[in-house]
């Protein structure tokens, strides 16, 4: 996983609530293999669609994405993530997430970010009205900061991330080596625990 | 301190409490099924890493297997390499699998259960967002992405933050005609479909005591629609009497002790709730969707909601977009609606209960002509109780197809899908643009309501069906 820590890059702004894993990935392409990448299958059926932002010229090269509330609702399927990032995208800013779609989202290196709904709001408007606008996600800061010079009222937003997340977020790494470095906690614990409950 | 059903079952899954406040959460039962595992058993293999425990580990294919006769293979070539490799894997990692000819085979939420695989207390996992299924025994039952799979095979554990609490109470009696599926539907119209994000919820009241453990498993299904990831219902008589005699059970003295321990579970009085929903019982009709979100649900006797009476302006654009891709006109009445298709099965309804009700809305009627109606068992043991009640008989002497067990036009991802355009009276649980084919229409309502649309070829009052 590549390590994260500033992203400075292109936003694209997408006004639809609830965007759910369907959408991102349809089920029929679940079929596919990790490595022949998930980019062309980013949003298969919504990006055929007349004016949808994907692949405005303008958002070329985008590597976050502002969306509306509840967005990576529905399935668990990890592949969401992935035609995200094999997308370029590294960063989601929305007022809510699907919980498993936020959680798988650290596991592939994509930051999910959670600012207040108006705030979203501005921004997707803002770069509605300036196409290919960037803006910075500062993760050691854990701040997103639109550009100097665009009147658009950015500022400096500042953004709530589990230490732990964070952290591993920042080195690349993964949870499971982390886990199995408390081997002996764990073979502690189900010692006891078979004892307790041996009906599991 | 009072805990909840959610915090005893958390608490005694807990192996180490880091120091941001994530736990090294113990993982009592791995379900893994064929379309998100492919990527987690390549990561063990890339580690070098192996299968902590796979005696507390079921494999299952559901997702892409077809629902006609199998005994010649998987003709869809996608689905057989899925399937493939799942068998490989199991293989290699020497995980327990349940083959697709083995008639225990089934949709891994129903099996689970059913083979006493899944009991109260429990922490249950699997890549699949319908986990929260098994919730419906007390135990916490979620749904992981394959990363997660990974994790939970290399280490049986996850590092997890505790969810909130939330507390749906839904009390008094529920009216003639009204079934879980119609609970949970009017729930998710009340909470929206963020309306439990962060949170596990834990369904209370006597009308959620009243129902059978199939009728809490449909209503613990749909949790994640609600946005939470995990429902869960206090574990009680009901509870402990379907979970004696199933395979992978406790027998005598070991069930004892777990009887005495699951008794322990239900939330303390007083114990605290981050959220309270209360529902009235008695206000709820069969219920059934006309958008493209769970939440846009409506009861039978209703209309399409009129978009121009939203204030609200993203609001108003996201009805004005469903009604388009539904072909649904505002304050059409939803009764009217004619459908072509008709699917009774899924992880939310699959089980021999939803097969009877199905059944019985479809004795001595017929199809209504240019609708087809699939009727599709969540498992290979519900099928032969279905048979050997005689239910299949009834349902293909009235024109409905009679199946072989898995997801099926739940999702698409075997041979039975929507054509564009076509419209579903379905019993599952998403209604998402394209869930069930590209360009399909659905209408998620109970198998009740779904068998009253296929006689009568049209969305329908299953009350006015009575007899």
């Amino acid at each position: 996983m590549e390590p994260f820590s500033t992203v400075d890059a292109k936003a694209m702004p997408l006004d639809m609530t609830n965007v759910d894993t369907d959408q991102l990935v349809p089920a029929r392409y679940l079929w596919r293999p990790r490595q022949d990448g998930y980019a062309e299958i980013l949003f298969h059926d919504l990006r055929r669609e007349p004016g949808f932002p994907l692949d405005a010229p303008a958002h070329k090269g985008a590597a976050i994405m502002v969306a509306d509330r509840n967005f990576g609702c529905g399935s668990s399927r990890e592949h969401a993530a992935w035609a995200l990032v094999d997308s370029g995208f590294r960063v989601v800013i929305a007022p809510s997430f699907g919980d498993i779609f936020y959680s798988n989202s650290f596991k592939n290196g994509l930051l999910p970010i959670v600012l207040p709904e108006a705030r979203c709001a501005e921004l997707r408007a803002a770069l509605a009205r300036n196409p290919g606008t960037h803006l910075v996600v500062d993760l050691p800061a854990q701040t997103v900061t639109g550009p100097v010079g665009v009147n658009d009222g950015f500022s400096v937003d500042s953004f709530a991330v589990d230490p732990l997340r964070k952290e591993l977020l920042i080195a690349g790494q993964d949870e499971t080596g982390l886990t199995l470095s408390l081997a002996a906690t764990i073979k502690g614990f189900v010692a006891g625990y078979a004892e307790a409950m041996p009906w599991v | 301190m009072a805990k909840t059903l959610f915090d005893k079952v958390w608490d005694a899954h807990v192996v180490e409490r880091l120091q941001d406040g994530t736990c090294v959460l113990y993982i009592d039962r791995h379900l893994v099924h064929e379309v998100t595992s492919p990527q987690a058993f390549e990561g063990l293999r890339m580690a070098g890493r192996r299968v902590r425990r796979p005696d507390a580990t079921i494999a299952v294919v559901d997702h892409n297997v077809p629902t006609t006769d199998r005994k010649s293979g998987i003709k869809e070539a996608d689905s057989r390499l899925q399937v493939e490799t799942l068998e490989r894997n199991v293989a290699a990692f020497g995980v327990p699998y349940i083959p697709l000819l083995d008639e225990r085979q089934g949709i891994v939420h129903i099996i689970g259960p059913e083979l006493g695989a899944s009991l109260p207390g429990m922490t249950i996992v699997c890549g699949d967002s319908h986990t929260s299924t098994h919730g419906a025994l007390g135990s916490l039952a979620f749904g992981i992405g394959t990363s997660e799979v990974e994790h939970v095979l290399a280490t049986q554990t996850l590092l997890q933050k505790p969810a909130k609490n939330m507390k749906v109470a839904v009390e008094g009696t529920l009216p003639f005609g009204v079934t879980a599926k119609d609970i949970v539907l009017a729930i998710i119209g009340r909470i929206g479909t963020a309306g439990g994000t962060g949170h596990v919820i834990e369904y209370t009241g006597s009308a959620i005591r009243a129902l059978d453990m199939a009728g809490r498993m449909t209503v613990c299904n749909m949790s994640i629609e609600g946005g939470a990831r995990a429902g869960m219902i206090a574990p009680d008589e009901t509870t402990f009497e379907y979970v004696r005699g199933r395979p992978m059970a406790p027998r005598g003295e070991a069930l004892e002790r777990a009887i005495a321990w699951w008794k322990t579970l239900p939330s303390d009085p007083g114990a605290h709730y981050d959220k309270v929903v209360e529902i009235d019982a008695a206000t709820i009709a069969p219920m059934v969707t006309w958008g493209t979100s769970p939440e846009a649900v409506a009861p039978i006797t209703g209309v399409v909601p009129d978009p121009s009476e939203i204030a609200d302006e993203a609001k108003r654009a996201q009805v004005e977009r469903m009604l388009e891709y539904m072909a649904l006109r505002p304050g059409q009445k939803l009764a009217e609606v004619p459908v072509d298709m008709v699917f009774i099965g899924s992880c939310t309804n699959g089980r021999i209960e939803d097969m009877r009700a199905a059944a019985e809305v479809a004795r001595g009627r017929r199809v209504a002509p240019g609708v087809r109606a699939l009727v599709v068992p969540g498992s290979g043991i519900v099928k032969r109780q279905a048979e050997e009640e005689g239910l299949d008989r009834v349902l293909t002497e009235a024109g409905f197809e009679w199946r072989e067990p898995g997801c099926s036009m739940c999702l698409g991802m075997n041979p039975d899908k929507l054509t564009p355009g076509q419209r579903c009276a379905s019993t599952s649980n998403r209604n998402f643009e394209g869930r069930q084919g590209p360009g399909g229409r659905t209408h998620l309502l109970s198998p009740a309501m779904a068998a009253a649309a296929a006689v009568m070829g049209r969305l329908a009052d299953v009350r006015e069906l009575a007899r």
